[in-house]
């Protein structure tokens, strides 16, 4: 049964008494618990929130499944987001995420063997002008080639 | 003409990021004047400066402040700060080298709609500029700026970051709110306005990072200042971002009115060793695109767009060269849509869908030559018929793809691969 930290409820709580709005606790929770439970969610997760929180299961899951920010299944280490928007796709984004792909031998979306990585492509992250790039974990890698990006990922260890 | 730095002047400097740094170069000395001033006479100067919003909607900004209900009741301060149109990473600079600038104009805003509580709303994968802002505020808490009694003037303000989780269509006004509210952020219907019935059902000001940093510059210098650069109906100057197959692209402040070709050719450098341009899409994602041809008479600024069918949107300039198939592009921003349609409107959860359907299977090389009339047929269903513009966001660049570039569209459905690659999708891209 999924529990959070006792830093991680604390936190919990400490946004619920944060917003006016009690459900505006629900995006910030699911943040906390997410990074608690190595980068995504389960269904017994949300029931563990909705006791903790005192709001309805059915409103937590439903912000959980709109935002794509909330994983629902196993992600890597390192969570490779590739950005294939319109400017990253005119300066090759595309071609830098099938080439990660490629060479980290995975489909998106798929873990490699050894757990460290998840590949996806993404929607536009607002680094159009310094593009093609990728967001690994929290952090913008820019101005990449698919060699450059695959160079940075061997160093991640 | 050149860039004319306004709010950009200090972004260089990396001390600019902090309360000191700021301070150094004149920071927070328009708050105390702001705040002896009436709020009035604040809405008055925004109101004669032109400003209009610089989201991508173009709204007057002292008009929509006007629209508040003068009945007393609170009311809410919220920064747009989503910043998810494509082409677009100007908020995302300003907010990382200059969020003392935000905040002060966020402070001197507040004041004149008689606000004492502001939320920043920031897309979720902005983590550093997050942490930047969060850091400013902690400084402005610390040096009075913010909380109770603001510099002894009596006037409170509590200012807040709330982080997103991923969503474009949370950058609609309304969407915001609902995400703020604890709910996916989904687009209510207006009217009621947010003026009049916005976060928790209470009056709510939604303005942009760029916006919000302006009126900061518009107090101290004054509307008349301001009004100096720019046109007589688009005021002022506007960051705008440059992006695509320029040698040099980023983010440029220059005065409302900036030939186009400029940006392009001088700003950002110009084309590419042996390239030439083929198409520019001026505003964002959603805007429609220009040919070269249109490039060569457009100046930036909200008229001139709209008399070549376009508009000036978020100021995101994509710029796109002789080597790329139109196809292809029209591609991946029918998916993108597909993929961020919140659903609430058939015409648009549908409409995104079946477009994106179409588009791919001509890429595919299943596409009929009826296709590319049915993608004309189904955007222009899907115009105007939706709570929101997302619904008119994806339908505009299919418009405006399928009629100037026809010629790519029906080669590809003939041939089974693009005019200009001289390959298949599958060749182009796996």
């Amino acid at each position: 049964m999924f529990q959070l930290s006792e830093q991680g409820l604390a936190e919990v709580k400490k946004e619920l008494a944060r917003y006016e709005a009690k459900d505006s606790a629900i995006i910030p929770s699911l943040y906390i618990a997410q990074k608690e439970n190595n980068g995504f969610i389960t269904p017994e997760m949300i029931t563990y929130l909705s006791k903790v929180m005192d709001i309805p299961e059915a409103r937590i899951n439903e912000v959980f499944k709109f935002y794509t920010m909330f994983n629902q299944k196993p992600v890597g280490k390192y969570h490779v987001q590739v950005c294939t928007n319109i400017s990253c796709a005119l300066e090759g984004g595309r071609e830098m995420a099938s080439h990660i792909c490629h060479e980290l031998g995975v489909k998106y979306g798929e873990v490699t063997s050894d757990g460290r990585f998840t590949v996806s492509k993404v929607e536009c992250l607002g680094s159009c002008g310094t593009a093609p790039m990728m967001q690994v974990n929290d952090t913008y890698h820019e101005k990449l080639t698919p060699e450059s990006a695959m160079n940075l990922l061997r160093g991640m260890k | 003409m050149a860039e004319t730095k306004l709010l950009t002047e200090f972004y260089h400097l990396p001390e600019f990021q902090t309360l000191a740094g700021y301070k150094a170069k004149g920071g927070y000395e328009t708050l105390p004047k702001a705040l002896k001033l009436q709020p009035q006479q604040i809405i008055d100067e925004v109101k004669a400066s032109g400003l209009r919003g610089r989201g991508g909607a173009g709204f007057p900004t002292g008009m929509k402040w006007g629209f508040l209900p003068k009945n007393g009741e609170p009311r809410y301060l919220l920064c747009n700060a989503d910043e998810g149109e494509p082409g677009t990473f100007k908020d995302r600079m300003m907010m990382e080298r200059a969020p003392h600038q935000l905040i002060e104009g966020m402070i001197i805003s507040a004041f004149a709609i008689g606000s004492n509580k502001g939320y920043i709303y920031v897309r979720g994968e902005y983590v550093y500029p997050i942490e930047c802002l969060n850091k400013a505020i902690k400084e402005a808490y610390a040096a009075g700026l913010l909380g109770k009694n603001i510099l002894g003037s009596g006037f409170d303000f509590d200012l807040d970051v709330y982080r997103g989780a991923g969503a474009y269509i949370c950058g609609e006004e309304t969407g915001m709110i609902s995400s703020l509210e604890g709910l996916k952020g989904q687009p209510k219907l207006k009217p009621p306005f947010p003026a009049v019935q916005g976060y928790l059902r209470k009056p709510t000001i939604v303005n942009n990072v760029e916006t919000l940093a302006a009126v900061t510059y518009i107090i101290r210098d004054g509307a008349q200042a301001y009004r100096k650069n720019g046109t007589e109906k688009s005021a002022g100057t506007k960051l705008f971002s440059l992006s695509g197959n320029v040698m040099t692209p980023g983010n440029f402040e220059v005065p409302l009115g900036y030939p186009l070709m400029d940006l392009i050719m001088k700003e950002g450098g110009g084309m590419k060793p042996g390239r030439k341009l083929k198409a520019v899409i001026p505003g964002g994602s959603s805007a429609p695109v220009l040919t070269a041809d249109e490039v060569a008479k457009a100046n930036l600024d909200y008229e001139s767009l709209a008399g070549l069918g376009t508009m000036l949107g978020s100021g995101a300039v994509i710029v796109i060269d002789d080597s790329q198939c139109m196809v292809d592009m029209l591609g991946v921003l029918t998916h993108f849509y597909a993929h961020e349609s919140c659903g609430q409107c058939t015409p648009c959860r549908e409409g995104t869908g079946w477009l994106n359907k179409i588009l791919h299977s001509i890429l595919e090389g299943r596409g009929r030559l009826q296709d590319i009339d049915l993608l004309i047929k189904v955007a222009d269903n899907m115009k105007g018929k939706t709570i929101c513009a997302l619904s008119d966001a994806a339908a505009l660049p299919v418009l405006s793809f399928v009629t100037k570039f026809r010629d790519e569209f029906e080669f590809y459905v003939r041939e089974g691969r693009s005019k200009v690659k001289g390959t298949t999708y599958a060749e182009m891209h796996h």
